[in-house]
């Protein structure tokens, strides 16, 4: 049930992007069309299920205080969470580099569709977010790090393929001038914003 | 952001410049109006809107901000031909987190409350595309000073949007501004009340999209076809 809630919360109520506006740049960026909202947001998913668990281990047994007790006891006071920033990123570059290769080798198709996302994903914020909200929050294990971070890509993926879907109507649309492309897509969110707070305090 | 580029090659080309030449001054303020990283380039988005809440916030973000991409800046712009070209967003990503750990650390240490505030905006700076996208574009192909005015320009009009929302945010969402009540008590009782939407995320998004509006009704070269 607490894996259920957490999915939830963090699709709806923590939508990485109406709430805390991370992964802006990629998603104003690349919101032109459905297509390649899709491929980049899948992407996404992809990338924070891996990445946040991983990061889940390397805070629990690396980097927290006290957290490098089993390697021997007079590590037990051994504080490195200052260290965490550098750790996460080297982490979600060399992690991103894996994965498009495994995936460049091994599902030729995904690997098509993905293709050039991936690379980009390394500078996406919504991926060293998840790990640093991960860290703030504090799960109790493993798994329900994997789904706080797979629900936070589902969000994200939600929001793009949305905003996109809006963008290609809004192209027969009469915007004002001023507006067009960049103006109109930033008010356009903040009312999906609005819209998407209509979930919060939802609990499961 | 090709007219900042062609006009650095000329810089690179002649270098007993002065230190201020007409070149150079456009680097700084191009990035505050016709080539803002937020509302032309799009970059920095990410962390613009989330602290926009108080005017401190906002102001000792952009601070931050401006630390971390002189630092970044200068010291690419020193390495540029040392970075093998393969690995260099790696590089870039190692010389930013460093310098973010010390702004974090700093903070902790001396405006604490601020830095809970801030929460994971602080670490978000890494992955703050304003700077990776002038490492890229800039500081990996010209000489530190520059390098230097680029870094300051960006990071100046980074923080003037990033202030201007945070003014109207405070404003008109808690009637104060740095914290200090502005609008009188007397107001209230007369039934003002205070607009709590804009306290809420979606209206910096909103604010931003009207200084947008506002930007480009005035300056029409910079309106978009679609």
């Amino acid at each position: 049930m607490e894996y259920i809630n957490i999915f939830v919360k963090s699709i709806f109520v923590d939508n990485m992007i109406f709430a805390y506006f991370l992964g802006m740049c990629s998603y104003l960026a690349v919101s032109k069309t459905v297509k390649t909202g899709v491929g980049l947001g899948a992407a996404v998913i992809f990338v924070l299920g891996i990445t946040v668990p991983i990061n889940y281990l390397l805070e629990n047994y690396v980097l927290k205080e006290g957290a490098l007790a089993w390697l021997d006891e007079e590590f037990a006071t051994v504080d490195l969470s200052f260290l965490s920033f550098i750790m996460f990123i080297a982490v979600i570059a060399s992690m991103v580099q894996l994965v498009e290769m495994a995936v460049e080798k091994f599902a030729p198709a995904l690997y098509g569709a993905l293709g050039i996302f991936l690379p980009l994903i390394a500078v996406n914020c919504s991926i060293l977010g998840g790990s640093l909200f991960m860290q703030e929050r504090q799960y109790a294990n493993i798994g329900e790090a994997t789904v706080f971070g797979l629900g936070s890509g589902v969000g994200w993926f939600l929001a793009i393929v949305a905003i996109a879907a809006i963008r290609e109507k809004i192209r027969y649309s009469n915007v004002p001038a001023p507006l067009r492309g960049l103006g109109i897509t930033f008010i356009i969110t903040g009312l999906m914003g609005i819209a998407f707070m209509s979930f919060m305090g939802i609990e499961l | 952001m090709s007219e900042t580029a062609e006009a650095t090659k000329d810089v690179a080309k002649e270098p007993k410049e002065p230190l201020f030449s007409a070149k150079n001054k456009r680097l700084l303020s191009d990035p505050l109006n016709d080539d803002n990283p937020i509302t032309i380039q799009v970059l920095g988005i990410c962390s613009a809107l989330a602290i926009t809440v108080q005017v401190k916030q906002a102001f000792v973000m952009s601070l931050s901000v401006l630390f971390v991409m002189i630092g970044a800046n200068l010291i690419v712009s020193w390495m540029r031909n040392l970075i093998p070209g393969r690995v260099r967003i790696i590089v870039q990503l190692v010389i930013v987190a460093a310098l973010v750990i010390l702004v974090d650390q700093i903070l902790k240490a001396y405006l604490y409350d601020v830095s809970k505030q801030l929460s994971v905006f602080v670490g978000l700076i890494i992955t703050n595309c304003i700077i990776m996208g002038r490492l890229e574009a800039f500081a990996l192909g010209n000489k530190a000073w520059p390098s230097f005015l680029d870094a300051v320009g960006n990071a100046a009009g980074y923080g003037w949007i990033l202030i201007a929302v945070a003014v109207a945010r405070e404003f008109f969402g808690s009637g104060k501004l740095w914290g200090v009540q502005l609008i009188p008590d007397a107001f209230y009782e007369f039934g003002y009340m205070n607009n709590g939407l804009m306290i809420l995320p979606p209206m910096a998004l909103i604010t931003v999209g009207i200084i947008i509006w506002v930007q480009r009704s005035k300056n029409t070269k910079l309106i978009e076809e679609n």
